[in-house]
């Protein structure tokens, strides 16, 4: 059992929650991710590893409420526990001294995921821009955590209700319009957006990592339900990834199988109530 | 008394109705039965059938045990060498095994050994007779077992019933790997046999902890320098599932038989959405490969409520490598073998999912390096099955985690570990392998028996260690 030690509402459907799992802390990595199941009823969900403190033996998850899991977990409190907590799995960011310039784009909630990456990055001793992308401004999150790990952040919104309006490619595009020498590109968010900073460097010949999302079971390689198309080969996001050549990705790919379940989940949100009980169950216990 | 020739049968589901439920096919001896079948064993002077059993059991003093009808004291002396009967006497290869060698096999049909087992296991199980005691001691070595499938839970019996202290480390959140996550509730139940066996090996004072991926959350090297244990065994299994490397395998649809298997057994996808786990079962499922996985992947698409279920296989039935039971009971529920097939290319529609399976005509060459006649494409031969699910049965092959993070630990070119057959060594001082991870997938008796040779081999190992 691994128990909520901190849960904070960022906005409306987004939480993130502080955990105890001092093994866990102790080994984790940017980039790197866990697998969790609420209860026993549970499934098994990826999150990525969105803040890890080894003294204090925890690590954050953030989170938006989308389908059952998330519902569930987001019903939990500060001293509730989460039953099944694996990690830190997948491989870690490749972050080295003497980079150079390397930008950073989170989109939506790939703004969690994205920080630790960051932080490391400028640890290291790199120049580290920052590019954070949401609908509107109520829904940007972890501004000013990323402001204290950055070297410079941009902010884009949709709608231009804050910041540069347009996409997080944008702001990209503006950047290589300027001349600044970018040596590598590092996104996380919906695959549509990860397909087009792809598309935006591509033409420049800017290495560009994309962390990506597919559906996952164990999250140790040993049922390729992950599996992606990358260049000419199949390679398993949870033990080969999750962070690939985002030139070589088959994006198209990964968003058809990530709509498999679409029938499933409508099921399942019809029985949000059901899981409400099985919660109300696991706190009596 | 005449000989009687053939075993007693077990009561079974009829097929029409088990092929719809997830219930156990097999329902074991009753009692009468049971005695019966044990009134045929001629206790043989010399007893054959126990050089056929990996882990040594005394088949004839158990089965005579079952003729007092002192099924208490049978059950102990099988414990002696073996933890884990209830699993054993149902998923064992007996033909191959014990029952290869009886003597009443020569001439009628051998003794059923593994229904015998079974039985008692079970009658033991039901009726509480069990006390497990604690044989644990805390001034004893400390042993890791990396892996809680059949051969880490057979080495940690044996290394607790040593005395030992014994952490088994699992990387999915239950213990008992294939047992769990691979072998259908049809064939072993869960609730009613996994979990009680697995459960006496805490009572006796194991320590099991879940969701610990060694290679991610600890080394081999922090378990052995960090946190004191004086020896591990690696028992992590053949659990890389292979693809066939076709066009259409990334479609919607297509399923590795690990994933097909976990989602069901392990997560339980069948009583979905009572469980959250999902899996998506169409109308017409295809399973590719001939194995014992492939046979558990058809059987259980059929009760996840598929019409039509093929067997598609690049051999020929004598070729087919899962148990000879296993293939009749899926006759029996109505599996549509297509064999001396192979698949070329898994087709689908404009949203990706799966909507056939291409395959090709084969016929039977010259034998292979394995033995068995090789499989020859006809040419010109393609044809479609309209499928809209593609499970991958094709073998797995081992997961390099532990390997890859312990680079003093020789390794072969396929990727698993070399391990001394007998004592189960590998090339790092105090760390020891078996199972599928040295061997590739095998059968679980298999791992068991590497499980009790590595228990021997470190026990041997620690003496030594300490004695110095």
């Amino acid at each position: 059992m691994y128990k909520i030690l901190k849960r904070k509402v960022l906005h409306d459907g987004i939480l993130q929650f502080t955990l105890e799992a001092p093994f866990i802390a102790k080994k984790a990595q940017p980039g790197q991710f866990v697998v969790l199941r609420v209860n026993e009823y549970g499934e098994r969900i990826p999150l990525t590893i969105a803040d890890f403190n080894r003294e204090q033996g925890t690590i954050d998850i953030i989170f938006m409420v989308i389908g059952a899991s998330t519902t569930m977990l987001a019903k939990l409190n500060e001293g509730d526990s989460i039953l099944d907590l694996v990690g830190p799995l997948g491989k870690k960011t490749d972050i080295r001294p003497g980079m150079g310039t390397v930008v950073c784009i989170g989109g939506g909630i790939g703004v969690a995921p994205i920080y630790p990456i960051v932080r490391g990055m400028r640890e290291a001793g790199n120049h580290v821009i920052a590019i954070m992308g949401a609908k509107n401004k109520d829904i940007l999150i972890l501004k000013d955590e990323m402001e204290k790990v950055a070297d410079e952040v941009i902010v884009t919104t949709d709608d231009g209700s804050f910041g540069i309006k347009g996409f997080v490619t944008t702001a990209l595009q503006q950047l290589i319009d300027k001349g600044v020498d970018i040596s590598e590109v590092v996104a996380i968010g919906p695959v549509i957006m990860m397909k087009t900073v792809a598309d935006t460097t591509r033409p420049y010949n800017i290495k560009t990592v994309v962390s990506l999302n597919p559906i996952m079971v164990d999250g140790t390689g040993m049922c390729g339900g992950c599996r992606v198309q990358v260049g000419d080969k199949i390679k398993f996001a949870c033990v080969d990834g999750p962070e690939f050549d985002g030139h070589l990705v088959d994006f198209t790919n990964l968003m058809e199988r990530q709509r498999m379940y679409r029938p499933q989940e409508a099921v399942e949100k019809d029985h949000i109530c059901r899981l409400e009980k099985q919660v109300e169950a696991m706190e009596e216990k | 008394m005449a000989l009687v020739m053939e075993k007693h049968k077990m009561p079974e589901q009829d097929p029409k109705v088990r092929a719809h439920n997830f219930n156990e096919v097999a329902l074991g001896y009753t009692e009468e039965l049971a005695v019966a079948e044990a009134n045929r064993c001629l206790h043989c002077k010399v007893p054959h059938c126990r050089k056929g059993c990996p882990v040594e059991v005394d088949i004839p003093e158990f089965i005579a045990k079952i003729k007092e009808k002192d099924f208490v004291g049978a059950d102990k002396k099988i414990k002696e060498s073996n933890s884990l009967p209830a699993i054993c006497g149902r998923v064992c290869p007996q033909e191959n095994q014990c029952e290869k060698y009886c003597v009443m096999g020569i001439k009628g049909e051998p003794v059923g050994i593994g229904r015998l087992e079974r039985f008692v296991a079970d009658y033991c199980m039901k009726n509480d007779t069990e006390v497990i005691e604690k044989t644990v001691k805390e001034d004893m070595p400390k042993v890791a077992i990396v892996g809680s499938g059949p051969a880490g839970l057979a080495c940690a019996g044996d290394l607790a019933k040593m005395g030992y202290q014994v952490t088994i480390f699992e990387a999915l959140h239950t213990a008992g790997g294939v047992l769990s996550y691979g072998i259908p509730e049809f064939r072993l139940p869960k609730d009613g046999v996994v979990k009680p066996e697995i459960e006496n090996l805490r009572k006796m004072g194991v320590k099991i902890e879940v969701d610990a991926v060694i290679g991610k959350l600890f080394t081999i090297d922090d378990l052995m320098q960090e946190y004191n244990f004086s020896a591990v065994f690696v028992a992590t299994g053949a659990g890389l599932p292979h693809f066939m490397n076709i066009p259409g395998e990334n479609l919607n649809g297509v399923y590795s038989s690990n994933e097909f298997l976990t989602r069901c057994n392990l997560m339980k996808a069948y009583r979905f959405p009572e469980y959250a786990t999902p899996i998506k079962v169409g109308k017409v499922v295809a399973v590719v490969g001939g194995g014992n996985v492939a046979m558990d992947s058809a059987r259980t698409a059929l009760r996840l409520g598929a019409e039509h279920v093929y067997i598609v296989y690049r051999r020929s039935e004598a070729e087919l490598p899962a148990r000879r039971e296993e293939v009749e009971h899926a006759k029996e529920e109505g599996i549509d073998f297509r064999l001396l097939n192979n698949p070329v290319e898994i087709l689908g529609d404009e949203n990706g999912y799966v909507t056939g399976i291409r395959c090709i005509k084969m016929e039977l060459g010259e034998p292979d390096s394995s033995g068995r006649r090789r499989p020859v494409p006809i040419e010109g031969s393609e044809f479609d099955l309209a499928v809209d699910t593609v499970v991958i049965a094709i073998g797995q092959g081992p997961n390099p985690l532990v390997q890859s993070t312990t680079p003093d630990m020789e390794v072969n070119k396929r990727g698993n570990i070399v391990a001394d057959e007998e004592t189960c060594k590998t090339s790092k001082e105090g760390v020891f392998a078996g199972g599928d991870i040295v061997t590739g997938a095998a059968t679980v008796i298999l791992a068991m028996g590497a499980g009790k040779k590595a228990a021997k081999a470190i026990d041997e190992y620690l003496k030594e260690k300490f004695s110095k």
